[in-house]
């Protein structure tokens, strides 16, 4: 029998991810460029991940687009909301796992997923960017850094500077009056990764907080915010290498499940 | 030739009615009588019953929202040193009551004020602040917030007191006489209307239900402002009985088929209400469950009933009954999900919203979903969000209906 290749593709807000999944389980491909919907973003992310593939188009037996920009992404044979791609690409990641925190772009959400692996409840931030990526991103241009530093400065951190404000723009002017008074920048990384945990944990304890727990999102790479929110949450947090992909994941495994239903 | 007029349906009926009595009181002013405005939940059965006209800038702001005016007036209203955190109605409200005119809506100015802080304590400041801008007179008829499970004697002697003084206030600015028998008429007229509105919601139960839910909003308007008016009581029998006929037919006007059924949690997203609706309608959701059913009937037989029937409303009761309604209305509706507004000009609302959508979703056991939205602001409000999180829940609803049918 022939194989079968499915294409998941998350187009997100600040960046475009694409996993080609083999016969439902085998990850032949990925790419993720940081550009979101409306760039070239979702394009070269889809040329990358055939080309990586050795595949064309046309090879592809199921394209879904999720995310963000799934509504405009043309060439999509099915869509998925961003929350049940994610629930699908979580419990794949992380086999058993109960609830997921994804911290994307701009949003923040909470998945509880069945024992079957099924999305069974959601709860996602307000329309404020606190406890986003957007808002580490703000933080770490502040501080002159590029926002993958992040987690290495916080793990030297030996306090945290307390940032109050849930606002991104109030905490932005709160961090540079940090920097003024010149204190520790790896506590201040600390205190910033606090807030966002702070936040989130909040987020996570409206809907309960059923072990075991996960993370997906772009954030998930942060092992700073990761550690932080184990804190406030007082629970151990798993985190797949492909935390990112895990919408692009769960998109190409919903194109899968459909085609099997479609047979 | 009469019998051959076809009869306009109730929906018409109704919004005609609603004309009518904009139209009265824009009359009533002109021949120089004492118009008020007044607060959605006040006992209407007092000025109808005296025959005193009263607007509703609640339903103005209402109605500016839905006609794309929202955001101007309300930046207007930022304009003049009032904060964004406050109301949209009251924002839209302290537009008009400086700049005298608005383009979507108008209304006539007061000679007087009626309060009712069942619906709103904030809107007690708001009224406060009308009477000071426009030197009139405030009339307030306070309503304990309801933190027992039902109204004693001591609340009902309280609202009474400020009833009938009231009626004795309104007597000396308007020189109109209560007349008691009227009072009475109206007072069963009011519970004819109510009866039919909550015939007429109930039908929602069915399946499919006979109408699209988000009727509900514009039907409810004449059910606030006219409920004490016979033909208000007229239309809304008419209204059930369109509904019991559909009911039988197994149709609806619902358009295309009901997929899902949800309860619609808070007030209408005016500004954005045709997204807010075809986001759901275009996904086979329709609308079975709102607090907006059970919110504008006044059941009472007497008037010692009546004070207590005002006690008895969403905003003014405690959260647990006020959940129970929730909960009640949802599993008699047979709803699947829900949608709960997170609506950022109602501090009552939005205040114990969070954790009324998690008692809501941990007793009904349907998924649910929250969106930050305003009732006539449309900055609050963002599609791409909405739609995502409608998206999921229409994804879950139909993995449960697929897990069902196995």
């Amino acid at each position: 029998m022939a194989d079968i290749y499915t294409l998941g593709i998350d187009v997100g807000s600040t960046t475009s991810k694409c996993v080609i999944l083999k016969n439902g389980s085998e990850i032949i491909a990925s790419a993720l460029i940081p550009a979101g919907t409306g760039t070239s973003g979702p394009g070269r992310a889809l040329a990358t991940a055939l080309e990586q593939a050795g595949l064309s188009n046309e090879q592809l037996t199921a394209v879904t687009a999720t995310g963000y920009g799934r509504n405009t992404y043309e060439g999509a044979d099915f869509l998925v909301s961003e929350l049940s791609a994610h629930a699908l690409g979580a419990a794949a990641l992380m086999p058993g796992v109960r609830t997921v925190i994804d911290i994307g772009g701009q949003d923040a959400k909470v998945l509880h997923i069945n024992v079957d692996g099924k999305l069974e409840s959601f709860l996602m931030n307000d329309k404020c960017a606190a406890g986003t990526g957007r808002f580490l991103e703000v933080m770490a241009r502040v501080l002159e850094k590029d926002v993958t530093e992040l987690a290495e400065m916080d793990a030297e951190a030996t306090g945290t500077v307390n940032i109050s404000s849930t606002c991104t723009v109030f905490a932005e002017s709160e961090v540079i009056s940090q920097l003024a008074k010149n204190v520790n920048l790896n506590d201040l990384v600390a205190g910033i990764h606090a807030s966002v945990a702070v936040r989130t944990a909040g987020l996570t304890r409206r809907l309960g907080v059923t072990p075991p727990v996960g993370m997906t999102g772009g954030v998930a790479r942060n092992a700073g915010v990761v550690r932080a929110l184990e804190k406030e949450l007082n629970t151990s947090i798993t985190v797949s290498p492909l935390a990112q992909l895990a919408g692009a994941y769960g998109a190409a495994l919903y194109g899968w499940n459909k085609r099997k239903e479609n047979e | 030739m009469t019998e051959m007029t076809e009869k306009k349906p109730a929906k018409i009926v109704l919004r005609d009615l609603q004309d009518k009595i904009a139209q009265d009181a824009w009359d009533a002013k002109q021949r120089g009588e004492k118009v008020g405005w007044c607060a959605s939940n006040f006992p209407q059965e007092i000025t109808t019953a005296m025959g005193i006209p009263v607007v509703y800038p609640e339903n103005m702001g209402a109605a500016v929202g839905a006609k794309g005016g929202g955001q101007r007036m309300c930046e207007y209203a930022e304009g003049m040193g009032y904060s964004n955190d406050l109301c949209s109605y009251s924002r839209i409200n302290f537009a008009y009551t400086d700049l005298k005119h608005c383009e979507e809506l108008e209304i006539p100015f007061p000679d007087f004020l009626l309060c009712c802080n069942n619906i709103c304590n904030c809107m007690i400041k708001w009224y406060e602040n009308l009477a000071l801008e426009l030197d009139i007179p405030l009339l307030l008829i306070d309503i304990p917030h309801l933190d027992a499970k039902t109204c004693d004697e001591d609340r009902v002697a309280y609202i009474r007191a400020q009833f009938d003084d009231c009626i004795r206030q309104l007597e000396e600015i308007t020189g109109k006489k209560m007349d008691y028998d009227r009072l009475q008429e109206v007072m069963s007229i009011s519970q004819r209307s109510s009866q039919a509105w909550l015939r007429a919601v109930g039908y929602m139960s069915a399946e499919p239900s006979p109408f699209s839910g988000f009727d509900i909003f514009n039907n409810m308007a004449v059910a606030c402002v006219g409920r004490g008016t016979v033909e208000a009581a007229e239309a809304f029998e008419q209204l059930a009985d369109e509904y019991e006929a559909l009911v039988k037919e197994g149709q609806s006007t619902f358009k295309g088929e009901e997929k899902y059924r949800i309860l619609f949690e808070g007030i209408a997203c005016w500004s954005n209400l045709k997204f807010t609706y075809k986001t759901l309608q275009s996904r086979g959701i329709n609308l079975t469950a709102s607090v907006y059913g059970p919110a504008f009937s006044f059941l009472y037989s007497n008037l010692d009933e009546l004070m207590a029937a005002y006690s008895y409303v969403p905003n003014s009761m405690c959260f647990e009954s006020e959940l129970k309604l929730r909960v009640d209305d949802a599993i008699r509706n047979k709803v699947d999900g829900a949608v709960f507004h997170m609506n950022r000009s109602c501090k009552h609302w939005s205040g114990n919203l969070y954790e009324m959508e998690r008692q809501f979703r941990e007793q009904t056991g349907v998924p649910t979903i929250v969106f930050d939205g305003d009732q006539s602001d449309p900055r609050c409000f963002s599609e791409a969000q909405y739609e995502t999180r409608v998206d999921a829940l229409t994804e879950i609803m139909e993995e449960r209906k697929k897990e069902a049918a196995k």
